[in-house]
């Protein structure tokens, strides 16, 4: 009746894993507690949950990064607490306990933690910098969003219900195989990454077409703002590497539920096969966890320096030719696996290659402060430590694709450190950049400055502290994943990483410390105008928040950087507006219910609840036929209505 | 999205360029899903031209595949092509009933397709050549699976297209609807010559 | 007038062209495999060869592909989705071939 599922799935065997499992409850509980207190209900759903509006669903997104963050670095915290205390010694977390820690970290930061933030980012940014109203597909757009939560709501069950997986966050075969590790971990982790992948392919359907057909009249693709153009270039490589994740994840599914030999020890089964097709989306991942990230530093560097990008053309081919570059590069994360030197040495160049555009932008923006006026706003800084900290990582990176050097780093510390000096410096502190520079777009008020730049120091203090000392005990040969060890010299190493640890943590408190100051004080820290920055581009011309429809009037585009331009030419607009009705997406709970059996079916498929499955499968097939048998799913918004909004907005921003 | 400063521009008018600029989207949407499917199915090609000699001591290829089998499957999928596309015909003459027919002849040789597969496939099994007997079988049972998944989708898309046919006529939406379902099952129909050029022909020979 | 095919509709050219094509194609690959005519790799160089240009048969006849501008986006994406398609073929039969033969598994 209940498959696999019994009451010794509760986490009453461990103390640590019950701590945790109440801890998320309780924060759980918390959230809905508080909702209902407060009455907020109907207002979730009608105005949030079943909303089709990209900004919303940007934020949501957004909000689901956040929390994913938190439970992500508490597994970090947790990682490095061991570590520094285990020498010669088994610390406090059993070794299984530890490798599902891992392996729980690595999948929430790039799946529920990066790709999120990222993608919210986009949803909010691009249909306002392109000067449309909305995404192509607005539905399709909630359904990514629901089927992300989905995924992780599975990876955050596994910490109550069962096991998280013990096989790292890639599921290398053939331990992550039914042989060597039966429980229902990897499952857990398998039905997490298929589900949020389906999400993300849609979203990179989604963008492509968006940034393809709906920019406002006059702007040609290179007069795109740079963010776009990153959207553009990831959205991109969304569409084209997540089939290779659903067919790494899909085939290793198959071989524990169906027995089937893909990657099977025997049986003609190819275990090297796994590492191949899980790396041929693995490395375009990285790009797309980039990519973003890169692009709101183009936008930070530009408005703060009172400058044009410098080099625009250079960058944009730089990003074209990263996006069709990463495709080349994958072996590169398993130069030890046993093929020839050729091969190795073809993969090691091409990854040696791909450095070289991420070089020029760097160039690029460094030209475009060069003589500008730079403005050291909050997320100057996450940029300014973002260029320093990074160029680090990336000339390990370099190292690394070496081959002969990487057959003495591979999964080591120093591995560990290189792609934390790139994802952290380069993706996080850009989706920060991008949190601090956007947020008065998307609610009409600023970030505070002083808990902003705190949170800066914190984390990027405690980011060299957490990981420079990994690239010394990479050097000594201390492996990656260790829960504990004997060798004496690495413990005051992995002390003061632990102690950068906890200096991000202070970082993160600086951050929710900011963000609750910052809703307290927001009629101080108001925005009227819609442009607190003194903004180059498109989305700086909406009021903040926008109105739903973004533009009651489309722009005509006359340059790059147009809103720059404008304010050059003199006039914020066309001063004669007329009116016209507006047509919109009708909000729908179609989205949030897919989600919700998507999340049945993947948890009913980790238990082997065969009926369920079934049942939650064909709901879903049900509801989309139904919904795509849908001929009205617009309304109208009339003229009237519209200028009654415009006025409106008109009058604030006098003020 | 157009908009309206210019003028006395209708609501019909608006409608209509708006409904027009949407189904060039749900094109363009539709060809790229297409593309990421074509991923999919190209690693699963991958995995197949590097397992087709690990048999794990079970049957090879050549004594698996029938050619005749694999002959009378082609022509039908590709006679459904050729059908469909007498479809897309009817629609753009705006022919409902011709419409009808041509997507229910369409559907009988897609089911005859699929039949002949669950058959081909229930032999295997029976003969202890299925898919968890070797790697080889693994990645042939999933690949050719995998496209008879896909067909058996655009089946059932068939039937949803039908119904919606028979009660709403060849209003645009359904148009529309109809012309990606026709991107699909064509490009089943790609997938398959790779099927039997790479699976089946060299497996046989 | 109850007709199932307007047969003044100049596409309808087009697609009898194109299954006429397909079908050619399809036949002699198959008639190659079944007399066993010519040696293994000449067959299959011959299969690989016919089924690409059948392939493309499908795609302009079928799909209406074409170099117009109207086409061009569709076309393009076809273009990068193919290179994309042959890195990763290529890359993962090179890197296991080699693997299978240097590991011995």
């Amino acid at each position: 009746m209940l498959g696999k599922l019994t009451f010794d799935a509760l986490p009453f065997y461990s103390p640590i894993a019950l701590t945790g499992a109440v801890i998320e409850v309780g924060a759980g509980a918390a959230v809905l507690g508080v909702v209902t207190w407060y009455g907020k209900w109907r207002y979730l759903w009608t105005e949030w949950l079943t909303s089709l509006d990209h900004k919303r669903i940007g934020i949501m997104y957004i909000a689901l990064a956040l929390v994913m963050l938190l439970r992500g670095f508490s597994d970090a915290v947790m990682m490095r607490t061991q570590q520094a205390i285990a020498y010669n010694s088994p610390g406090y977390l059993p070794p299984e306990h530890f490798n599902q820690v891992f392996s729980a970290h690595g999948t929430i930061m790039i799946f529920f933690m990066a790709m999120p933030f990222l993608v919210g980012l986009i949803n909010i940014v691009v249909p306002q910098q392109i000067g449309t109203r909305d995404v192509s597909f607005p539905f399709m757009n909630s359904v990514s969003l629901w089927l992300t939560a989905s995924g992780a709501a599975l990876v955050l069950v596994s910490l109550v219900i069962g096991k998280f997986s013990t096989a790292g966050w890639s599921a290398i075969a053939p331990y992550s195989e039914l042989r060597y590790t039966p429980g229902v971990g990897v499952d857990y982790w398998i039905w997490a990454v298929l589900i949020s992948g389906v999400g993300s392919t849609l979203t990179g359907i989604n963008f492509v077409v968006t940034i393809l057909k709906r920019r406002a009249p006059g702007m040609t693709l290179m007069r795109m703002p740079l963010f776009t153009w990153t959207a553009l270039v990831t959205s991109v490589l969304m569409v084209f590497a997540f089939p290779a994740l659903t067919v790494a994840a899909g085939l290793l599914g198959l071989d524990r539920y169906l027995g089937m030999h893909f990657f099977t020890n025997g049986h003609g089964g190819d275990m090297m096969n796994y590492a191949n097709l899980f790396w041929i989306w693995g490395h375009p991942e990285v790009y797309i966890v980039v990519l973003p990230a890169f692009g709101v530093f183009s936008e930070v560097v530009a408005t703060f320096s009172g400058k044009r990008l410098f080099g625009y053309k250079s960058m944009v081919y730089a990003t074209a030719v990263i996006g069709l570059l990463s495709f080349t590069v994958w072996l590169h994360h398993f130069f030890t696996m046993g093929e020839s030197a050729d091969v190795n040495i073809f993969f090691g160049i091409a990854t040696m290659c791909i450095g070289v555009p991420t070089g020029v932008k760097i160039y690029d923006w460094l030209m475009t402060m060069y003589r500008g006026r730079v403005r050291l706003e909050q997320p100057m800084y996450w940029t300014l430590g973002f260029i320093v900290t990074f160029v680090i990582g990336g000339m390990s990176g370099i190292l690394l694709a070496i081959a002969p050097v990487d057959y003495l780093m591979h999964n080591s510390v120093f591995l560990v450190a290189h792609f934390h000096n790139m994802l952290i410096p380069g993706s996080v502190f850009g989706y920060f950049a991008g949190y601090c520079y956007w947020f008065p777009k998307a609610f009409g008020f600023k970030l505070d400055d002083r808990w902003g730049k705190r949170a800066f120091w914190a984390w990027i203090i405690g980011f060299y502290l957490a990981f420079m000392p990994l690239y010394v005990l990479g050097f000594e040969g201390m492996p990656r994943r260790m829960d504990h060890y004997a060798t004496a010299g690495w413990q005051p190493w992995l002390i003061v990483a632990e102690v950068g640890a906890v200096v991000i943590a202070f970082g993160i408190a600086c951050q929710i410390i900011q963000l609750v100051y910052s809703i307290r004080h927001r009629h101080e820290l108001r925005v009227t105008s819609g442009d607190p920055w003194d903004g180059r581009t498109l989305e700086w011309m909406t009021s903040s928040p926008p109105a739903p429809y973004n533009f009651a009037v489309i722009p005509q585009v006359h340059d790059l950087d147009e809103f720059a331009w404008r304010k050059k030419h003199g006039g914020r607009g066309p001063e004669e507006v007329r009116f016209g009705n507006i047509v919109m997406p009708d909000d729908t709970g179609v989205g949030v219910i897919l989600g919700g059996l998507a999340f049945v079916l993947g948890f009913a498929m980790v238990w082997h609840i065969w009926w369920l499955a079934a049942l939650s499968g064909l709901g879903m097939l049900a509801v989309l036929i139904i919904r795509s048998s849908e001929d009205h799913d617009e309304h109208l918004v009339g003229a009237d209505e519209v200028r009654l909004i415009e006025t409106h907005a008109g009058l604030e921003a006098a003020e | 999205m157009t908009d309206v400063t210019l003028g006395r521009i209708s609501d019909a008018a608006l409608e209509r360029a708006a409904a027009e600029h949407a189904r060039d989207e749900h094109e363009l949407g539709f060809w790229i899903y297409l593309m990421s499917d074509a991923i999919i199915f190209a690693l699963l090609f991958a995995t197949y031209a590097v397992m087709v000699d690990r048999t794990a001591g079970g049957p090879p290829a050549h004594g698996l595949f029938d050619l005749a089998h694999t002959f009378m499957e082609t022509l039908l999928l590709l006679c459904s092509s050729m059908t469909f596309g007498l479809a897309s015909l009817s629609v753009r003459a705006r022919n409902k009933d011709a419409v009808l027919f041509w997507l229910a002849v369409t559907f009988v040789l897609g089911a005859g397709f699929v039949g002949l597969e669950i058959a081909e496939f229930q032999g295997m099994v029976a003969a202890g050549a299925g898919p968890q007997r070797s790697g080889l079988l693994s990645s042939f049972f999933t690949l050719v699976a995998t496209h008879g998944l896909h067909v058996s989708m655009g089946l059932a898309w068939i039937v949803v297209l039908g119904l919606q046919v028979l009660v709403r006529g060849l209003s645009a939406p359904v148009a529309s609807r109809l012309y990606r379902l026709g991107l699909f099952w064509h490009f089943l129909d790609i997938v398959w010559i790779g099927i039997f050029s790479v699976v089946y022909l060299p497996g046989i020979y | 007038m109850w007709s199932l095919l307007d047969t003044r509709d100049p596409l309808l050219k087009t697609y009898l062209v194109g299954f006429a094509l397909a079908v050619l194609l399809t036949l002699i690959p198959f008639a190659l495999v079944a007399r066993g005519a010519l040696p293994l790799v000449p067959t299959l160089v011959v299969i690989a060869i016919l089924g690409v240009t059948q392939a493309t048969v499908h795609l302009h006849y079928f799909l209406h592909l074409d170099l117009s501008a109207q086409h061009r986006e569709n076309l393009l994406t076809l273009a990068f989705t193919a290179v994309v398609i042959i890195i990763m073929i290529g890359g993962t039969i090179w890197t296991l071939f080699n693997l299978h033969y240097r590991m011995m598994i």
